[in-house]
């Protein structure tokens, strides 16, 4: 056993950062929200960059690594709050002509019927018949709703367990952010980081993005529908309570438009419910622990 | 990332799993709580059949994942835990192997193996409890001898103990952290008084220990004089680090029993207390994914530990990552199984109602949460301390 990342994975996260750091960093992502739309050019260089193609075997112009690899490369977009239905494509990989190559743009039905990016994808992958659009909540996220969809129809296991890792990267991004304003602003003539209610709200990020972290690895590893389903949970609320958090440290700049915190809420929001019901995941890890127990 | 084992640690798990099927029926009788020179025979007892079995030095001597392994199918399979052999396995043991000179090793890492001797520990005082490096307790040299004068508090089997793991300050005059000292005191030197403590829970898992003109040899120092801050350092990281590994696995089977009950019982009808067990049966899964992270961790060449050869990696400050969640993990534990039990719950008869009074220790012994919010916010976060 070593549950730990290898060199060669630690190098392609470390790429995948530094590539989206070059094409998507905090300017681009700001330029983005005034001015919505899906940047092709963008989505190409991921599918040269192999984000769509990693998992395709080699042979099938893929890069041929495995699904730890893909929750790495997810977890960095989702740290940089990168737009778009990058599961849906990614998953379309080989199935849809030029998804791996980022030529196609593929969204897909989610959880509660939601479908994201509707208006600019090319293919859709399950049934989207009446969806009405959304006033979506995310700036970056443009939102339809198919009515009726099956609640409990829930998306498939690898679409929740790389919806997860996005929100662990955000989580990771709350925060580096709540620790960077703590150490910076300063109230009192200290860093408000010194006063220990901000201290332990930090502290609290930090444990749940960790235990987020493991559980989504070790999901990635296993690929077992229950480990999913445990990571999912955790998962949503490291993202979600992390982002809460961190606009707390932020006072009265984290409930501005300009402060980037209310992108990482909404967009673990979106996601949350894009994973499908939290109560059927619940319901699941229920009914396996009876099984267990026997 | 890599979940699976070695044919070599399969082989050993395969082999321990065999042992303890034909070791537990041989057992006696547990004794009953209360029974505190029974509880010591019968711990001690237990060591020394691992002892015999080869099994004895797997804290300190086999690789984290193989202490990981032994501790899960020890656990899986319900043999005893440490018990009252904790601080001697768990903290004065390996303090003693990292820092202690090879006449001390000798003296007494055998006798703790062996099953022969139990230790306490003897660090909180009245006044210095999470700020421990206030303590006042004063060792004064005379000759070749410390006279110890002070008083501990929350020693837990010291009613039982041979051995203190005890923090003295010898040089009052220094800065707090740097006049302590760490000497092993027998329990029987004259001058040293224990008085029991009772628990919420009703039971005696604690004392206060006076110690009054108690004369302790020299030679009995660990690690130099007034340098005993930073080998308690190496102490309380083991006991943050690597302590709670055979509970993750106890914890998943009381979860599984009190799933059992709730469907007993016609509470799994109630959706609300199948989610909550649900969310739980994610948290133990979780953490321990999270013990398996960080026993690989312990692994890495770059963890290897001080001193003494076969002394695993001294485990680092992200135990307090997992004890903060973990410590509230059991409480939420035990607080499902009351909300199943419902009315049963104040009846101490009942199975998990004397667990879940233990279970509020947990926020509290070996650093409380407030004190772990500190080291994961100051040392993993670098924010300024307060
Ligand atoms: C079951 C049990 C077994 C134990 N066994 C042993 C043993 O064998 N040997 C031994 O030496 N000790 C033992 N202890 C003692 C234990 O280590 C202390 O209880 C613990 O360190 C807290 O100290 P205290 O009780 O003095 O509480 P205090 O330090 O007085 O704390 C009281 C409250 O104040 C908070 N607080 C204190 N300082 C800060 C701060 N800087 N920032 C924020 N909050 C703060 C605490 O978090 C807590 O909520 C045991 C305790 C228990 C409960």
């Amino acid at each position: 056993m070593r549950f730990q990342l290898t060199d060669d994975q630690r190098d392609l996260r470390g790429g995948v950062r530094e590539l989206l750091a070059r094409r998507f960093g905090r300017e681009v992502l700001r330029g983005a929200v005034e001015r919505p739309g899906l940047d092709r050019g963008l989505w190409r260089e991921l599918g040269e960059a192999g984000f769509f193609g990693l998992r395709l075997a080699e042979a099938a112009g893929g890069v041929g690594l495995g699904v730890p690899e893909a929750v790495l490369v997810f977890e960095e977009a989702g740290r940089a709050l990168l737009p778009g239905p990058l599961v849906a494509t990614h998953l379309a990989a080989g199935a849809v002509p030029g998804a791996a190559t980022g030529e196609t743009v593929v969204t897909a039905v989610g959880g509660g019927g939601l479908v994201e990016w509707l208006d600019e994808a090319d293919v859709v992958v399950g049934e989207v018949s009446g969806a009405v659009a959304l006033r979506s909540v995310d700036p970056l996220t443009p939102l339809h709703r198919v009515p009726g969809a099956p609640a409990a129809a829930g998306p498939d296991d690898l679409f929740v367990l790389l919806t997860a890792a996005e929100q662990l990267g955000t989580a990771v991004r709350t925060c580096e952010a709540a620790v960077q304003h703590a150490r910076t602003r300063e109230q009192f003539g200290r860093p408000i980081g010194a006063f220990q209610a901000v201290k332990h709200l930090c502290a609290e990020l930090l444990v749940r993005v960790e235990v987020a972290r493991v559980a989504v690895y070790a999901a990635a590893v296993t690929a077992d529908p229950v480990d999913i389903a445990a990571a999912r949970l955790a998962a949503d609320e490291a993202a979600v309570r992390g982002a809460r958090d961190c606009l707390q440290v932020y006072g009265g700049m984290g409930f501005t438009w300009e402060v980037d915190v209310h992108l990482c809420l909404k967009r673990a929001w979106v996601r949350a419910e894009r994973g499908g019901s939290i109560t059927e995941s619940e319901e699941l890890l229920a009914g396996e622990l009876l099984v267990e127990a026997g | 990332m890599d979940l699976s084992y070695t044919p070599e640690q399969e082989e050993f798990r395969a082999r321990l799993r065999e042992w303890l099927v034909k070791a537990l029926p041989a057992l006696p009788p547990k004794p009953s709580p209360d029974d505190w020179p029974g509880r010591r025979a019968y711990d001690l007892g237990w060591q020394r059949t691992l002892y015999d079995a080869g099994y004895a030095d797997v804290h300190w001597d086999a690789s984290p994942t193989m202490r990981l392994i032994f501790l899960e199918e020890t656990e899986t399979a319900g043999a005893p835990y440490v018990g009252a052999n904790f601080v001697g396995l768990l903290h004065a043991g390996p303090t003693i192997a990292a820092e202690g000179t090879a006449g001390q090793r000798d003296r007494w890492l055998p006798s703790i193996l062996r099953g022969e001797e139990v230790w306490c520990q003897g660090f909180s005082e009245p006044d210095a409890g999470s700020d421990l490096a206030s303590l006042r307790t004063r060792a004064r040299r005379d000759g070749d001898e410390y006279v110890v004068t002070g008083s501990k508090i929350w020693t837990s089997h010291a009613e039982v103990a041979d051995w203190c793991e005890l923090l003295v300050r010898t040089d009052p005059a220094a800065p707090k952290h740097r006049g302590i000292s760490w000497l092993a005191m027998p329990m029987d030197a004259p001058g040293v008084t224990v008085r029991p403590l009772r628990t919420l829970a009703g039971s005696t898992e604690f004392a206060e220990v006076f110690l009054d003109e108690v004369r302790v040899p020299v030679a009995n120092r660990v690690g130099e004089e007034n340098d005993g801050w930073r080998v308690t350092m190496v102490t309380l990281s083991f006991e943050r680090g690597t302590a709670f590994v055979g509970e993750v696995v106890a914890c998943r089977r009381v979860l599984g029993e009190i799933a059992r009950e709730a469907r007993a019982n016609g509470r799994w009808d109630d959706s609300g207390v199948r989610r909550r067990l649900g969310r739980l049966y994610a948290e133990f899964r979780a953490l321990w994914r999270l013990t398996q992270w960080n026993v690989s961790e312990g692994e890495a060449p770059s963890g290897g530990g001080p001193g003494a050869p076969g002394v695993p990696g001294v485990p680092g400050v992200g135990g307090s990552v997992f004890k903060l969640r973990y410590s509230r993990a059991r409480q939420e534990l035990f607080d499902s199984a009351a909300e199943v039990l419902g009315v049963g719950a104040l009846d101490l008869e009942q199975p998990w109602v004397v667990d879940r009074l233990s279970s509020l220790s947990y926020t509290i012994a070996a650093g409380t949460s407030e004190i772990q919010r500190n080291i994961v916010a100051e040392r993993i976060l670098g924010l300024p301390k307060g």
